[in-house]
């Protein structure tokens, strides 16, 4: 168990490490120049040697890289040449508002697709399993950003129930803070719900055709009690596999969805960025969502030891 | 005979009927208008602004007086040579790397399967952006992205379909056959995979067109006057009081063509199942 | 003998077609019942009805009595009452059987709780017993335990304590110890019949193994598609066999291939050069960290063996799973590269050899793979399956010659020429083995190599195949190298025997010699675990004279 978690978190560490240089690679070095990149063709002469000097292009590519990296640490990740604040701060303030919006959608599809796809698989063949899994069949076609529109169309303009955008800040208070976030959260989760309720359902369907569900029938435990007690932990297993690759639709999800509702997020920050050519915003925030990704890779591949104990050795 | 028995195939296999339906209407669409579409799109007419279905204008006009029918057209030409082109990508470089990666083993094997954990990271949503950021948007971005991302896939297939067989009693049979590496992978493992990348291919291939017009929603994509259907709803969401059936034929034509190639997905796989063939034989 | 369980007239269809006909046997406490047949002759389909265990699209009929009462007419509620409490099950595959992600404790003490009313506490006092019961606590086996970190026989063990947690009054094993080694299945044999005649529970024995049947059980019935063809006393039943479906299975499970007289091995040819030859070869695999600092040791699976195969010999490889036979032919076949030593075909080492000395070599070993369903790429027809090793001949025949060579080895093995037009799955498995063969045959090798050939066959088809080695070996001068678990299929068909035990060969000779009178502990261990059919007879003889007189 402990060479089990000791390997992986090396495997963690040295994926992050590729993974900044990937970004930086392709964002400082490949482009050349990126203080051209940034500021155009056009740009005076002048202000293209102050930003080179901002961002220090006198020194050789890996020592800025070193620099750069070192940041995460510190806390230093440069200025926005945009916004002329501090990077830290900028995402510090916008992820406030990504990162819960990310995890209650993860929790909303997780809570609404479990259930539904356990109850498919105990009703499989029958008229319910049926129509779940045409629901499911045009939930998962759906793109949430057309459904977020549709949901805004129907619950604000036409219903007043939310807002149809915005986000009044965490110090507004818990409840209308929750409220801004719930239609772009049901929006993102509930096609993903679609996908996952299907691989609850086959996987269960699979767990219900393993030798061991015979043995536990023979012992006299009902169909009901074998699915629950034997057959649904079993059936997570390719669920969480499939949990951990959804994080990151999720996360590409929410970059989008803040657009549908003006949130003030990481993902409007990026657009923003990039429409000014900001690299140094851009590189940042790039790097901390795919550490998102990695980091909950790494969580999904611990809780497998926990659902199977089978690989806890090793 | 032979027709008799394709009939046959279809009665068993409705969905994958409905979908390729679906999936053959929309490729019409999109092929018919790279030479006719019923109005030009790149001609803003502010006099047809808006006008609701009519025998002139089926579905009517959006707010720059475009003809929404020949809109749809071309955006399902946009959506589909963009996903087709990135199931490219990910086929073309996924398949050989996975085979490599199965065939060779041990640290070959380790090292394309962590790169391939890495590529997994990058939602194509934020490729798309760091492509964006040097290069500037266009359709060729969301092509890249979308293929990066597809990379990744196909290797996991293609290795572990070659896996499976590697083991296999009619490989080792081969090996002792005197046949080499590439032989084996051509004569055994690729006919036997086929199945998989195929069915693989038609899930990407639905994905990608979800993800092109997530990316060109945000701008990252297709730009104009290419039509395409993320754009159309960027274009319509601030119509939305006004005019919502502007953002609801693309999102539906989205939805109606995702549905028909995942219908067509299902279908190919209970038909290309060598288990369920075994049964029909 | 009256009975406390009872089949009367059972009739199983399944989506309307018939699977079981007119089944009824009887069985008495403390006896065991043995249903013997082939597959799909019904026999776990007799098990499944009562059980009410049957599979979606079932339909049975009949009566099935438990103490008088017809188990088929009872609920599903009052028969999830019956099942493990009143009857108890063991099945074939121990190793997918158990629940892989809860404790053997947990899985042990869920029909206590449910049947007994126990407490948590008071049930895994139970398990305890049940553990030690089945003889787990001596091998330090705890509750806490998970399936994966048990052996097949202790999986089965568990299974077995899990079968008998509540004293059923039934016991039903069907081919429990099929999927395990002679050793381990010849101690969960005596566990099961121990425990039966201490607990007095009937038990019906299910088994495609006539000796092991034999060996077990009180009184047999034979079964052929889903009918019961014969029934009696063991003894007396085999003694006396009137249908010509049991004679011939009596006869195919002690089947002899004819001794050819031709070319085969005689002390003459000890002069011949042999055509493999092996010199302490070693393959070993490297283990995965056991912890961060350690390395740990690799595993050797071929531990310096060395071995000489001459022209026309039948050399017989026998051991059970792990042993590293596979591994060692694996090595012969040159597909894994061995980590020491040497081996020699005709002089060449195949592993070094390129070119044409390569294809030399490679076309006079051919091999025969264990299962019939994936030795062939399902989409190749069965004249290119078995053109395959041609290969090797590339250049030097041209089509005209490579389809007259398919041919003439499909004919060799009882074929057609047709048959080169035909798909693998439109063959039976014994026909699928046969076309193996005719792969293996047409590069016109000097040795076959073959892997456990026989062990996925039924006894009638097995008996089959086992003459086709005999006759291609009078006809060819071919000679043997025959890999298996079961030493009445190498006793059958070897000139010589070695025994592999732990990587190494801990005893070779003469097969009669070595499976009469075993000289290495091994080998008297695996002898004297090994069913024999005739040994169980007489046996059961004198039980059944002993009852009578």
């Amino acid at each position: 168990m402990l060479v089990h978690a000791a390997k992986r978190f090396a495997g963690l560490f040295a994926t992050l490490i590729v993974a900044t240089a990937v970004v930086f690679l392709v964002l400082e070095v490949v482009p050349g120049d990126p203080a051209q990149v940034m500021l155009g063709i056009n740009a005076q002469d002048d202000t293209l040697a102050a930003l080179r000097d901002q961002l220090g292009l006198d020194r050789p590519a890996w020592e800025r890289y070193a620099s750069w990296v070192a940041g995460f640490a510190t806390g230093d990740l440069g200025t926005s040449y945009t916004y002329s604040v501090p990077v830290a701060d900028l995402v510090a303030a916008r992820i406030t508002v990504s990162l819960p919006l990310a995890l209650l959608a993860l929790a909303l599809s997780t809570a609404i697709a479990i259930p539904v796809g356990v109850y498919a698989a105990s009703k499989r063949g029958g008229w319910q399993d049926g129509g779940i899994m045409a629901l499911t069949q045009v939930g998962i076609a759906v793109p949430n950003f057309w459904f977020a529109m549709l949901l805004v169309f129907v619950f604000a303009v036409t219903l007043r129930l939310v807002p149809s955008g915005g986000f009044p800040g965490w110090e507004a208070g818990l409840w209308p803070a929750l409220k801004a976030l719930l239609l772009p959260a049901i929006a993102l989760a509930l096609p993903q719900a679609a996908i996952l309720a299907r691989v609850m359902r086959s996987s269960l369907i699979d767990a219900l055709h393993e030798d061991y569900v015979r043995t536990a029938r023979a012992k006299g435990l009902t169909r009901r009690a074998v699915l629950w007690k034997h057959a649904v932990r079993n059936a997570l297993i390719p669920v969480l596999t499939i949990l951990g690759l959804q994080f990151s639709f999720l996360i590409a999800g929410t970059i989008i969805i803040e657009n549908v509702f003006y949130l003030p997020g990481l993902g409007r920050l990026i657009f923003q960025a990039i429409t000014q050519r900001d690299l140094i915003v851009v590189k940042s925030v790039i790097v901390l969502l795919v550490a998102c990704v990695i980091l909950v890779t790494f969580l999904v591949d611990l809780a497998y030891a926990l659902v199977d104990p089978r690989l806890r050795r090793r | 005979m032979a027709s008799r028995g394709a009939l046959r195939v279809a009665a068993q296999h409705k969905t994958l009927v409905a979908g390729a339906a679906i999936v053959a209407v929309v490729l019409a669409a999109a092929l018919i208008s790279l030479v006719w579409t019923p109005y030009p799109i790149d001609v803003l007419s502010v006099a047809d602004r808006l006008k609701g279905p009519s025998p002139a204008h089926l579905l009517g006009t959006d707010q720059f007086g475009r003809d929404m029918v020949s809109m749809l057209m071309v955006g399902a030409r946009t959506s589909i040579a963009v996903a087709l082109l990135a199931v490219g990508i990910g086929i073309l470089v996924g398949v050989p790397l996975g085979l490599l990666a199965a065939a060779r083993g041990g640290w070959l094997d380790e090292t394309l399967m962590r790169a391939n954990d890495l590529v997994f990271a990058f939602p194509a949503l934020l490729s798309a952006v760091m492509i964006t950021a040097i290069m500037g948007p266009g359709a060729i971005n969301a092509i890249l992205a979308i293929g990066i991302f597809n990379i990744p896939v196909f290797a996991r297939v293609a290795r572990g379909g070659a896996l499976s067989l590697k083991s296999r009693e009619f490989v080792l049979a081969a090996r002792v056959a005197g046949k080499g590496e590439v032989r084996i992978i051509a004569e055994h493992v690729l006919p036997n995979i086929a199945n998989l990348l195929i069915v693989q291919g038609t899930i990407q291939f639905s994905l990608g067109i979800l993800a092109e017009a997530g990316l060109s929603y945000v701008g990252l994509g297709a730009q104009p006057p290419l039509a395409s259907w993320g754009r159309m709803l960027n274009e319509a969401q601030t119509m939305m009081a006004l005019a919502p059936s502007l953002a609801l034929y693309p999102g539906l034509a989205i939805v109606v063509t995702v549905l028909g190639l995942n219908l067509m997905g299902d279908g190919l796989r209970d038909l290309l199942d060598p288990r369920l063939k075994r049964r029909t034989v | 003998m009256s009975g406390f369980f009872a089949v009367e007239g059972l009739d199983v269809d399944i989506h309307g077609k018939p699977i079981l006909e007119g089944v009824s046997l009887e069985i008495g406490r403390g006896e065991i019942f043995g249903l013997v047949g082939e597959s799909g002759s019904g026999k776990s389909m007799t098990a499944l009805a009562a059980m009410q265990l049957l599979p979606h699209g079932a339909e049975a009929r009949g009566r099935i009595l438990l103490d008088g009462a017809d188990v088929l007419s009872v609920s599903e509620a009052a028969m999830c009452r019956l099942r493990g409490r009143r009857i108890g099950m063991v099945f074939q595959e121990p190793m997918t059987a158990l629940n892989p992600v809860k404790t053997i404790g947990q899985q042990i003490a869920e029909g206590l709780v449910l049947h007994m009313r126990m407490t948590r506490a008071q049930a895994m006092e139970r398990v305890r017993a049940l553990l030690d019961r089945v003889g787990l606590a001596r091998a330090r086996v705890t509750p806490e335990r998970f399936p994966h970190q048990l052996s097949g026989g202790q999986r089965q063990r568990v299974v077995i304590a899990m079968a008998i947690a509540c004293q059923p009054d039934l016991l039903i094993a069907d081919e429990p110890t099929t999927a395990l080694d002679v050793t381990i299945q010849a101690q969960i044999l005596a566990l099961i019949r121990e425990i039966v005649e201490a607990e007095k529970m009937g038990c019906l024995l299910i088994s495609h193994d006539l000796a092991v049947v034999a060996e077990m059980a009180d009184r047999v019935s034979i079964m052929k598609n889903g009918e019961i063809v014969e029934s009696g006393r063991t003894a007396a039943l085999f003694a006396n066999l009137s249908h010509p479906y049991s004679k011939a299975l009596m006869a195919a499970s002690n089947h002899v291939p004819k001794r050819a007289k031709g070319p085969a091995h005689s002390p003459a040819n000890h002069g011949l050069q042999p055509i493999l030859s092996v010199r302490e070869l070693v393959r070993a695999y490297p283990q995965p960290r056991a912890s961060l600092f350690a390395k740990s040791p690799p595993v050797v699976a071929v531990n310096r063996v060395s071995f000489d195969i001459r022209p026309g010999q039948s050399v017989g490889l026998v051991g059970e799973s792990g042993c590293g036979k596979s591994t060692l032919a694996r090595a012969l076949l040159g597909l894994e590269a061995p980590n020491g030593g040497a081996i020699s075909v005709l002089g060449q080492d195949p592993h070094s050899a390129r070119g044409a000395t390569r294809e030399v070599v490679h076309r006079a070993v051919q091999v025969v793979f264990q299962d019939p369903y994936g030795s062939f790429n399902p989409r190749h027809r069965i004249g290119r399956v078995v053109a395959e090793p041609l290969y090797l001949l590339r250049g030097e025949i041209d089509a005209r010659e490579a389809r007259e060579r398919v041919a003439a080895a499909l004919t060799e093995v009882g074929l057609t020429e047709a048959d080169m037009a035909k798909y693998p799955h439109e063959f039976s498995g014994g026909q699928r083995q046969r076309i193996a063969i005719a792969r293996a045959l047409v590069t016109r090798p000097k040795l076959i190599i073959a892997d456990e050939p026989v062990s996925a066959l039924d006894v009638s088809i097995r008996a089959q195949i086992l003459d086709l080695f005999a006759d291609l070996r009078a006809r060819h001068g071919l000679a043997y190298l025959f890999i298996s678990h079961d030493l009445s299929v190498v006793r059958a068909i070897t000139d010589d025997v070695m025994v592999m035990n732990g990587g190494r060969i801990v005893e070779r000779g003469r097969t009669a010699r070595v499976f009469d009178h075993p000289r290495h502990p091994y080998t008297r261990l695996l002898v004297a675990a090994a069913p024999r059919l005739e040994e169980a007879l007489a046996a059961r003889q004198r039980i059944e004279e002993a009852g009578t007189g």
